[in-house]
């Protein structure tokens, strides 16, 4: 087990390069001179030479590569174009705030999928069955900002049940459990859960069907096991399979965030990403792609590492 | 004008005296996955294996699952490259540059696969699959379509019902005698079985095992026989080549082995099998427990472990392979009197 | 075989009864089922409706009118209301209907090609190029798919080629790795082996034995990202990153109606409703197409 662990962690390390990599690549995508992502178009030109070399892109690529990778290390993501502060401590921030829509989604769509998936793998082609089918199929297909407008639409429009917009009254920025923050979040929450809700039910419902129907189940039931004793059969050979499920979805809620928050104005680091393309604010742009990045990266290592706790044939292969 | 002449038989060279195949020194060592540290561990599949096979014979090949009957066919058909040793066909060396090329020995040689569904292509029709190899090699379509059509006749199977077939509308053993006839396609001399009848029923499995032995009388074959059934092997071989854990053995005639068989695994082998004749039973104990695992094979003799005649020597050195008298041989410490095991003088 | 190759001895029957062949029982089960066929007849007619959009369109998608905007559904001359600056939405959902479906099925069609072509070689020749090309695609695989698109063509800038090319690189990895795992498992069979056994070079291997039996399946897994694609697609005009206005998109046109949800409400949704329809429509043909495919052969 320790040696699985210290391998997968050896191997995400050029993963993880990898991705820096990219993210830096994305400066070079960017059309015109990559200068013109840091400075403003107007700015005078001795300025524009002074920054080159101090941003070093007057050296070659690999090198830069390398400038780029220790400030990175150093925690240092640079400075945001358009405000000039620095993106780390924008990026917290709006971290926090995408991270409570994503628990919050994560908690909902998924105790939400697995119980529909389990019901509708253990009753297959029953009514809960086809419920969840519709259901997943609706989940998979829906364009969730779509959803939210329509969302907002019946029940803050027409009904007037909740908020719309922002994380809380005023536009204010930061998190607290109160009533109102609460009730801003609900929307936004519900509308993020639907995607995980359908997959993770959908391979809920898969799992428990395959694993009813393997011998060794059989053999349970034949031997007169009554259902608690069969159900904790199944949960523990379903458990590896929702648990790589449910990690990676948490990581698609966290990516894909932006959607979401462009329809509520909700503060997090999509509403930065967003900020970001706007403003052609390319430190920002990376500094959020980067951290969000890292954090699916991380995060695939600790679904590995709990699906080999859980199932140890996936420790040899 | 056709183009069947590039399918004409390969003509012998070195005579009945010269062996069809001999295999010096064959070796496969797969990489497999270990730890962090220390040197990449290796699975000995195929440890050092030499053997020959006569023009004409059947040389049936036995021993327990994993212990490398299937790698070795596959390195002979180079669909594996070995490690090491050489493999000579009718005295050409294959490989070298004076010798013979990869793809004349694969017209020389063909192989039948134990698993007749998976060794049919599902999108190809019969026809279509007997006639590629001739193709490859230059026939035409038309051409090639006629030798799939005599080909499925020689096996058995009526062309005109067979020949726009699927694999999946066949049963098992129609698609076996399918895969005989694709094996057949380029006119080989050497045929390798890798437990070509063992999936079949036993009714099917004989019937099968009938039109082998018809095949190799009518053209003129050499079979390399590898199967887990030690009956069948007694039926269908002149010699048999008895492999545990990456090495050979014990080879011999077919009476030899089975009549007086030497080496220890050979004896535990036959032990626990059924037979009707009483002067075949041995009073060897039947073997214990699974073979070792070939990534860290025993020591000295590799039997050792499950050896009731395992003594230190046995531990300290491997066994040379010793003639016991026409042409029967075997790799154990208790038929060589110069091996100081204890019990050695008793055999020799 | 002496006397007989040389001399074939033809059979003297007349050719063979060919068995149907596996794409006309695929062919014969999609016809059994009526779901998948509705979903592709309703697909067809989406498909037409944009392509024939300039027959169809009742007005001008792009003439303006200030004293027409956001007339409700049923305003008569338009049967599906105004937008915010009183263009007419029949008209721009069909225009729409163009975009949207070229964003979304073009960079699967992209990725089909080249991420299926770095599977298929990874998956058949294995070893290192494997190596290299899986670990590559694994970095990709690095990000959620909405992160990749949006941070690819946040950097390239907005622009329906930047965005189609951000898709591209989207789909790669996941086609690539399919392509990959399937060329593998039938690499694997003996089939193969008995191809390579009778002398036959790869490129022959590769087309006779391999593309034949690993195309359905990454056709397939293709097919069910068309749904995750238009949505996709757009998502990033809906931001503001595909193309751009006054251009008619779903996607755009949802972002520029999302001002509208307190006057017509109703007007507003009515591209992602195209949205979600197509997408549904998508999935439910792709999910028809697998079944069908599971045929035995």
């Amino acid at each position: 087990m320790f040696t699985y662990i210290l391998r997968r962690i050896l191997y995400i390390v050029p993963i993880a390069l990898g991705v820096t990599l990219l993210v830096f690549g994305l400066v070079h995508i960017a059309p015109g001179d990559p200068l013109n992502a840091v400075v403003g178009p107007d700015a005078p030109a001795e300025v524009v030479e002074q920054l080159r070399r101090a941003y070093g892109f007057d050296q070659p690529l690999p090198i830069q590569y390398l400038i780029y990778l220790g400030h990175v290390l150093t925690g240092d993501l640079g400075q945001s174009v358009a405000t000039g502060r620095p993106v780390a401590a924008d990026l917290g921030r709006a971290l926090a705030n995408t991270l409570v829509l994503s628990i919050g989604a994560a908690l909902v769509g998924f105790t939400s999928g697995t119980l529909l998936g389990a019901l509708a793998g253990w009753h297959r082609g029953g009514l809960v069955d086809r419920f969840a089918t519709i259901l997943t199929l609706i989940g998979v297909s829906v364009p969730h900002y779509w959803l939210g407008m329509v969302l907002v639409i019946v029940l803050s429009v027409e009904l007037n049940l909740l908020p719309a917009m922002g994380m809380a009254p005023g536009g204010a920025a930061g998190w607290g459990f109160t009533g109102e923050h609460l009730a801003h979040a609900v929307l936004p929450v519900i509308t993020m859960s639907v995607i995980p809700m359908g997959i993770v039910a959908r391979s809920v419902r898969a799992t428990v069907a395959d694993v009813l129907h393997q011998e060794f189940v059989q053999a349970l039931r034949a031997k007169g096991l009554g259902r608690g004793p069969v159900l904790r059969h199944v949960v523990r050979n379903v458990a590896p399979t929702v648990v790589s499920v449910l990690g990676l979805q948490f990581g698609y809620l966290l990516g894909g965030s932006i959607l979401i928050e462009t329809v509520f104005s909700w503060p997090g680091t999509g509403f930065l990403l967003n900020e970001a393309i706007f403003k052609r604010d390319i430190p920002l742009l990376q500094g959020t792609i980067l951290m969000l990045g890292l954090f699916f990266v991380l995060l695939n290592l600790l679904v590995d590492i709990a699906q080999a706790a859980l199932d140890p044939r996936m420790r040899r292969s | 004008m056709t183009s069947l002449h590039r399918l004409d038989p390969v003509p012998d060279i070195g005579g009945p005296q010269q062996p069809l195949l001999s295999v010096g020194n064959l070796t496969k060592h797969f990489p497999v996955r270990g730890g962090l540290t220390g040197p990449k561990p290796v699975a000995r599949a195929v440890d050092g294996v030499s053997f020959s096979v006569a023009k004409g014979e059947t040389l049936g090949v036995v021993g327990e699952s994993g212990c490398g009957k299937s790698t070795t066919a596959r390195l002979l058909m180079r669909l594996i490259e070995p490690d090491g040793g050489d493999i000579v066909f009718d005295g050409e060396t294959v490989g070298t540059r004076s010798g013979l090329s990869l793809r004349e020995l694969r017209r020389r040689m063909q192989m039948v696969f134990q698993d007749s569904y998976a060794s049919l292509n599902p999108r190809l029709t019969i026809a279509d699959s007997l006639a590629f190899a001739p193709m490859v090699h230059g026939v035409s379509r038309r051409d090639a379509t006629a030798v799939a059509g005599d080909l499925l006749g020689r096996v058995g199977l009526d062309p005109g019902t067979f020949m726009g077939r699927y694999p999946h509308e066949l049963s098992g053993g129609q698609r076996q005698r399918v895969n005989i006839a694709r094996a057949l396609a380029l006119r080989p001399r050497l045929v390798i079985l890798d437990e070509a009848v063992s999936a079949l029923d036993k009714s099917v499995e004989a019937q099968v095992l009938n039109l082998l032995v018809e095949l190799k009388r009518q053209l003129d074959l050499t079979y390399i026989f590898i199967s887990h059934d030690l009956n069948v092997v007694h039926y269908i071989s002149d010699r048999v080549l008895v492999m545990y854990l990456g090495k050979v053995a014990e080879v011999g005639p077919v009476e030899a082995i089975y009549g007086r068989p030497a080496h220890p695994y050979t004896r535990a082998l036959f032990s626990a099998r059924l037979s009707m004749d009483p002067d075949e039973r041995t009073a060897a104990a039947p073997l214990q427990g699974d073979p070792p695992n070939p990534i860290n094979p025993p020591s000295g003799c590799r039997f050792r472990t499950r050896c009731p005649h395992a003594t230190g020597v046995c531990a300290e050195r491997e066994p040379v392979p010793m003639d016991l008298g026409g042409g029967h041989i075997v790799a154990c410490h208790l038929h060589d009197s110069a091996s100081g095991h204890p019990e050695a003088h008793a055999y020799a | 075989m002496e006397a007989t190759a040389a001399k074939p001895s033809f059979p003297a029957k007349p050719k063979a009864a060919r068995s149907p062949g596996y794409w006309t029982m695929v062919g014969r089960r999609l016809r059994r089922d009526p779901v998948t066929m509705a979903c592709l007849a309703l697909l067809l007619a989406i498909v037409l409706s944009a392509v024939f959009a300039d027959l169809l369109a009742p007005a001008d998608p792009y003439k303006t009118s200030m004293i027409r905007r956001l007339k409700p559904i049923g305003t008569p001359n338009h049967p599906l209301g105004t937008d915010e600056l009183g263009r007419d939405m029949l008209s721009r959902l069909l225009y729409g209907g163009r975009m949207s479906l070229v964003m979304g099925i073009t960079p699967v069609l992209n990725a089909l090609a080249i991420g299926g072509l770095l599977g298929i070689v990874a998956g058949f020749f294995g070893g290192r190029l494997n190596m290299a090309i899986m670990r590559t695609m694994d970095v990709l695989y690095a990000f959620p798919s909405v992160l990749l698109a949006v941070a690819i063509s946040g950097a390239l800038g907005s622009g329906l080629t930047n965005a189609i090319v951000a898709l591209t690189i989207v789909f790669i990895p996941p086609l690539a790795r399919i392509a990959e795992t399937v060329t593998t498992q039938v690499r694997g069979l003996d089939f193969v082996d008995a191809a390579r056994a009778s002398g036959a070079g790869s490129l022959t291997i590769i087309r006779v034995h391999l593309l034949p039996n690993v195309l359905g399946p990454i056709f397939v897994y293709a097919s069910s990202l068309i749904s995750v694609s238009i949505i996709l697609a757009s998502g990033l005009s809906f931001l503001g990153l595909g193309v751009e206005p006054p251009q008619a998109e779903w996607g755009l046109m949802l972002n520029t109606l999302r001002q509208a949800i307190y006057v017509q409400p109703w007007v507003a949704v009515l591209p992602g409703a195209l949205i979600f329809l197509t997408s549904i429509c998508c999935n439910l043909a792709s999910d028809g197409l697998r079944t069908a495919m599971e045929v035995k052969l």
